[in-house]
């Protein structure tokens, strides 16, 4: 296939045939080929199959960067557009990090056209490479006032999308935007503006009254898109809801569709005006479109409070009862349960109604939630110490009609409940009634086909259940009863002793014998029931998730220090499995045997009580008083016997929710008739419960006594609990890299990395290369000539380099982050010219990590491939290899190297020691393949690590800086250098670049300097200049990683 | 198979919320330079269910997609006629339109504005129209290479780069124009 133009027409197709759904990264290589086709036809033809088919994933994208940096840089703007658009559908972080400067040049091309897809492009880059945002962001900024308007209203949709993910950064911007605001008649960069000023309003208040005035002006056309950025202006929110409420009430479904949604954006902030629109939103719930039914739905989410939560559970029971497709009915099952449980049960008055609500839902068929309501059941019967016995109540009449909900095994989803059920029967075992009927409820053979993890629960509650029938029947003396129900555990435990589930299987024979040892014990009339409830004695208090962290660290406590020495090697194996087990016994005591004798017991518990009276961080059993749950004031009105037999295909015995609904009507109607009384008499004092509710609430009308007054939140929180609440951002947001303080002057770590891969150091001249190769090599000349020709063109970009750099220098911005040094390749392999420049990096997340990048150039006409890397290890650095490889293996780079590219690799090194600098030998090996056959060949190197690559450059400021020196826990060492001529600024300029630090203050010819190691040290410098000579006095924590980094400096600065 | 020969079409959705809308969001091309905010991808079938044009601006790997397309257009296939443009799928959301036989179809983030969306769904098949003329569905089939082209040209990294019609039209031609000589120029020793 040597016609391009063939290729490009079979790329076409392929393409078509991606689209159709086949798979042609097979033929990634020959797309790359098309891209760098010279007719645009062609490279247009690329770059669309290359957008379409590479991703993040493909190795071969690494071969594009030259091509792609080619077209950028072609005086076609065609050309150029192409790769642009190609670029922004394949960007990675390492093009991104390649080709952030040219496309930041491309910004102030001439062209709009280029230019606009420039500015588009550079989201794409900053995404991917954060680093480049602030380098960049001037620029951007210059683009807000481009006389293209193209091209303006690309940077105000750049900075729009940036600011609506750190709103705080862009503050500054807000005078230039409301410019942009009254000057612009473009509508679609208004929005953008409105929008981004949305964002802004809620961190600068003066903003929004500023903004009323144009935005009322602006209000009726932008009504629907804008509801998001509206200002805190009551009479245009109520304009806005009567205006949505007739676009809801259109017949077109589109707008009914953007009406709720809007309406759900001012709910945020304007819940008020909202809610005296329920009646239509529960309309729209009937809506046979399924999105507007889910607007519905999220809007009655904001709508609830206390007073009409009970009315709207309601409905949507309703609605779940009629609803036919799965998907939405599972929606309306978790809406309800989030709307009820928002905000720690918030609105919640009763929570009777609310189990009793809990439990309607288990009847729904066919649900994949069963988890979530056994998770709520769970979670209220726990929280709320008031509900419990009803909890129980109900939960064993679940239990009991267990095989209406696990009858079908496709409704396995909610059986799940039953999990929560008898969990909740077992742990407050007390309060059942009739316990000895769910038990035998739970032994029925049924139980068996349940899944593993049900069955596990039902056998360890089995025996919770047990142990307090047991206990029951001993203190009324009935023996004959407690055997029988011994005899009864054992002959059922068997079923699940054969269980093919591990856990179950396991719990139920450990159980099985420990009852058949009770039996015994039964039949010598010992009295055991007492010690079979010491396996489960103790409460479960609920704890908050965020308790832990709110207690503060007391004084002298230091968390990492050992509480034990750790044993050493000499002393005996049991002692180590003891001091574990002592830690735990109290959580392991439930699952022990009895054969631990009471005593023991009892000593072990009071000594942990003892413990815990002592310890801060155990939150005590026993809440302070006003903390307590109010008793249930409604506990008569508890229908637990009201068995609703006549009605089919319910469960029978569940008082329907409906009740309790019409309870609660009348007890706010005695509240508020008691309220009046209170009033009238006011000399009456706390004669009923429900007194006591009055005297805790306030008097206002709205407030609605709940039943049980819930304080979860404090109650769940460690007594010493601090009030500051932190919350913790998502480390894994993307946009959270982009969240970057864009007022503040760059830093001198931050410029974009220019492309600099070679030369940088002049450790050897490329010149004393070129002989050797003429000497080594049998080429024919005319390569030679070609070589020499690079050499030469390198040369010219050391000045261009060098230039740059002096640039550079008088923006004070100073190299840092790329630290390249030439490494000599020497050998018989010359003729290769297989050049290796690597770079060291520390690795921030880890503190005993360096990162190599290493560059391979094949300079040769063959191919390469099969490359692999070996480094000698030391003692104290050695390569990170995959697991289970020995370390004499190399590591392959992952790529092979046609003639003339170049590509990156990084290799991951650990170490121990930071203070000295280390040489490690090493090893290329690979295979050369050209016309004549493929040759295995080897390249020796040398990786030198310096004590400055392992030096992070951190930005200190002065402040900072000084009470970092006046700590006084740092050691001081001192250097002079004589002979220097170069400018204090170029002086500087080579410190930061080669050294990694940077410049903290700077006064005349006099500068203190900082920079951080990966492992923490501080280094601290103070180079003065005098006449002739540099002195340099550095601080640091460790004396000989000071001694060897001034060593490093002064070697480079004597060169200069 | 004619889809999107009158703009009418279209119209209904500003005739109707005209008195709320207000004449801001003409559709004149001239007036619109910037729309909506990122755009995951955008998909383009036929009633049939055959895939015509897929974009995309996020990276997936190939299974993936498959199946994200398997399950958009049977969602969307399956819809009434007379429902809104806008579903709720996973976490973002689908806007979809349909132009005759074909439908097109994006999904845009949660805080995305739908009604933009759409509005850039028309624009993509105005554009359509005014380069083919009187767009069809074999025009894309045929021409499928210039359909991206043209999305390219509207369309970058899932921004809205170009909202003018003209200029973006304008610079497909031209860079046809670079293609068409440069083939010329090829073909000519062929013969």
């Amino acid at each position: 296939q040597d016609n391009i133009a063939v290729k490009a027409n079979a790329v076409c197709k392929l393409t078509y045939l991606q689209m159709l759904g086949y798979d042609i990264s097979w033929a990634a290589f020959n797309i790359i080929e098309v891209m760098s086709a010279s007719k645009f036809t062609f490279k247009r033809i690329g770059y669309l199959a290359a957008s379409q088919c590479f991703h993040e994933g493909t190795d071969v994208i690494m071969l594009t960067t030259n091509q792609i940096r080619k077209d950028l840089s072609s005086p076609n703007q065609y050309d150029t557009g192409v790769a642009l658009t190609g670029l922004s559908c394949f960007v990675t972080p390492d093009l991104a990090r390649d080709l952030a400067n040219d496309i930041m040049t491309l910004m102030s091309h001439t062209k709009p056209y280029i230019r606009k897809k420039a500015v588009l492009i550079m989201y794409k880059v900053f995404l991917k490479y954060p680093e480049s945002l602030r380098p960049a962001f001037p620029r951007l900024k210059e683009k807000l006032e481009d006389p293209d308007p193209g091209v303006q209203s690309a940077a105000v949709n750049v900075i729009c999308e940036l600011a609506r993910r750190n709103p705080k950064n862009y503050l500054s911007l807000a005078p230039l935007f409301f410019k942009l605001m009254t000057s612009s008649t473009n509508n679609w960069v208004l929005i953008k503006i409105i929008k981004l000023f949305g964002a802004l309003t809620p961190l600068e208040p003066r903003l929004g009254k500023k903004l009323i005035e144009p935005l009322t002006n602006l209000i009726h056309r932008f009504l629907i898109s804008l509801s998001s950025g509206m200002p805190n202006h009551s009479a245009s929110i109520q304009l806005c809801v009567q205006k949505l409420r007739i676009l809801i009430e259109d017949s077109d479904q589109n707008l009914k569709y953007l009406g709720l949604l809007a309406m759900s954006k001012i709910l945020k902030t304007h819940p008020k005006s909202v809610q005296s629109h329920k009646d239509l939103i529960l309309q729209c719930l009937d809506d046979k479109d399924e999105s507007i039914r889910l607007r519905a739905l999220d809007l009655l989410y904001g709508m609830v409070s206390k007073k009409n939560l009970m009315e709207i559970v309601k409905k949507l029971m309703i609605h779940v009862d009629k609803a036919e497709g799965t998907t939405y009915r599972d929606e309306l099952l978790t809406k309800i349960i989030d709307i009820c449980s928002q905000s720690n049960y918030q609105y919640i008055t009763n929570f009777e109604w609310y189990i009793s609500i809990l439990v309607e839902l288990t009847r729904l068929e066919g649900t994949r939630h069963g988890h979530l309501i056994a998770a709520q059941m769970l979670d209220v019967a726990i929280r709320v110490k008031a509900i419990r016995k009803f909890a129980v109540s109900q939960m064993a009449m679940l239990l009991d009609n267990a095989h209406l909900i696990a009858s079908n095994t496709q409704r396995n989803g909610i059986c799940e409940v039953l999990y929560a059920a008898a969990w909740i029967c077992g742990e407050f075992s007390e309060h059942l009634e009739e316990a000895n009927q769910t038990l035998e409820a739970m032994l029925r053979p049924k139980v068996t086909t349940l899944p593993g993890h049900i069955q596990a629960v039902y056998v360890q509650n089995m025996v919770k259940l047990y142990a307090s029938i047991l206990q029951q029947k001993e203190q009324s003396g009935e023996k004959e009863a407690a055997q029988e129900i011994t005899q009864l555990m054992i002959e059922r435990l068997p079923q699940f002793v054969q269980s093919a589930d591990l856990e179950v299987q396991e719990r139920a024979s450990c159980i099985l014998q420990l009852i058949k040892y009770i039996q015994k014990l039964q039949i010598k009339e010992v009295p055991v029931a007492e010690e079979v409830i010491a396996l489960f004695a103790g409460e479960l208090n609920p704890v908050a998730p965020k308790a832990q962290k709110k207690v503060p660290v007391p004084e002298g406590l230091d968390l990492d220090a050992w509480i034990n020495e750790p044993p050493s090697d000499s002393e005996s194996e049991d002692e180590k499995p003891k001091t574990i087990f002592h830690d735990e016994e109290q959580r392991h005591s439930r699952h022990r045997q009895p054969e631990i004798d009471e005593e023991e017991l009892a000593r072990r518990r009071e000594a942990r009580k003892q413990e815990q009276a002592n310890n801060p961080f155990y939150i005590k059993s026993s809440p302070s008083p006003q903390k307590r749950y109010q008793d249930t004031p409604g506990v008569e009105h508890i229908p637990v016997v009201q068995i609703d037999l006549s009605v089919p295909l319910k469960v029978p015995g569940m008082p329907m929710s409906d009740q309790y609904v019409k309870l609660e009507e009348e007890r706010r109607h005695k509240q508020k008739l008691e309220k009046d009384k209170k009033k009238k008499k006011q000399k009456k004092e706390k004669r009923g419960k429900h007194h006591r509710h009055n005297s805790l609430h306030t008097e206002s009308e709205e407030d609605i006594a709940p039943a049980h007054h819930v304080d979860i939140i404090t109650e769940e929180m460690p007594e010493n609990a601090l009030p500051s609440d932190e919350d913790d951002k998502d480390p894994n947001d993307p946009y959270k890299a982009l969240d970057i303080d864009l007022d503040k002057p760059l830093a001198d770590s931050e410029k974009l990395p220019v492309q600099r891969h070679r030369n940088v150091e002049t450790l050897k001249s490329p010149d004393s290369e070129a002989p050797l190769v003429e000497k080594k090599s049998k080429k024919p000349k005319k390569k030679e000539k070609k070589h020499k020709e690079k050499e030469r063109d390198k040369g010219k970009k050391k000045e261009k380099e060098k230039k740059v750099i002096e640039e550079e220098e008088e923006k004070k911005v100073i190299l840092q982050d790329l630290h390249y040094v030439r490494n000599c390749c020497y050998g018989p392999y010359l003729l290769l010219c297989s050049s290796v420049t690597y770079d060291i990096q520390g690795n921030l997340q880890n503190d005993s990590q360096v990162t190599v990048s290493v560059i391979f150039e094949n300079k040769s006409t063959s191919f390469l491939k099969s490359m692999e890397l070996n480094v000698l290890d030391s003692l104290n650095t050695k390569m990170l290899r995959p697991e289970g490889s020995s370390v004499h293996d190399g590591i392959p780079v992952p790529f092979q190297l046609p003639p003339g590219i170049s590509n990156e690799a990084q290799f991951v090194f650990t170490l121990q020691s930071i203070v000295m600098a280390q040489k490690l030998k090493g090893t290329l090996s690979f295979i050369v393949k050209n016309d004549e056959g493929s040759t295995h060949e080897k390249l020796d190197f040398k990786l030198h690590f310096s004590c400055a690559s392992y030096l992070i450059t951190t930005p200190c400021y002065s402040d900072a800086f000084a009470k970092l020196l006046e700590s006084g826990d740092l050691h001081m060492s001192s250097i002079k250098v004589d002979g220097i001529s170069i400018s204090f600024q170029h002086l500087l300029a080579k410190i930061c670049f080669h050294h990694h630090f940077s410049v903290v203050e700077r006064v005349d010819s006099c500068a203190s300097m900082y920079s951080r190691s990966i492992q923490g040290h501080h280094v601290c410098l103070l180079v003065k200049k005098g006449e002739n000579s540099v002195s340099i006095d550095g601080k640091c924590n460790d004396s000989t990683l000071l001694s060897n980094l001034l060593d490093e400096m002064k070697e480079t600065l004597s060169k200069c | 198979m004619w889809f999107c020969t009158d703009l009418l079409s279209f119209g209904w959705l500003w005739g109707q919320s005209g008195a709320v809308l207000g004449s801001g969001f003409s559709c004149d091309g001239s007036i619109g330079k910037s729309l909506s905010r990122r755009i995951h991808f955008i998909l383009l079938f036929s009633r049939q269910g055959k895939l015509r044009l897929q974009k995309w601006y996020t990276t997936l790997p190939d299974k993936e997609k498959k199946k994200i397309i398997r399950e958009i257009v049977q969602i969307i296939l399956s819809r009434n006629q007379k429902t809104s443009s806008f579903v709720d799928w996973k976490d973002l959301k689908l806007v979809y339109k349909r132009y005759a036989s074909l439908y097109f179809c994006c999904a845009i983030e949660d805080q995305d504005n739908e009604l933009l969306t759409l509005e850039v769904v028309h624009r993509y098949v105005e554009l359509l129209d005014r380069y083919f003329g009187n767009v069809c569905e074999l025009d894309i089939i045929f021409n499928f290479e210039k359909a991206y082209f043209i999305l390219d040209e509207f369309i970058i990294g899932g921004e809205v780069q170009e909202t003018s019609k003209r200029s973006a039209v304008k610079a497909i031609e031209d860079s046809d124009m670079l293609q068409e000589t440069v083939e010329e120029y090829m073909n000519k020793p062929a013969f």
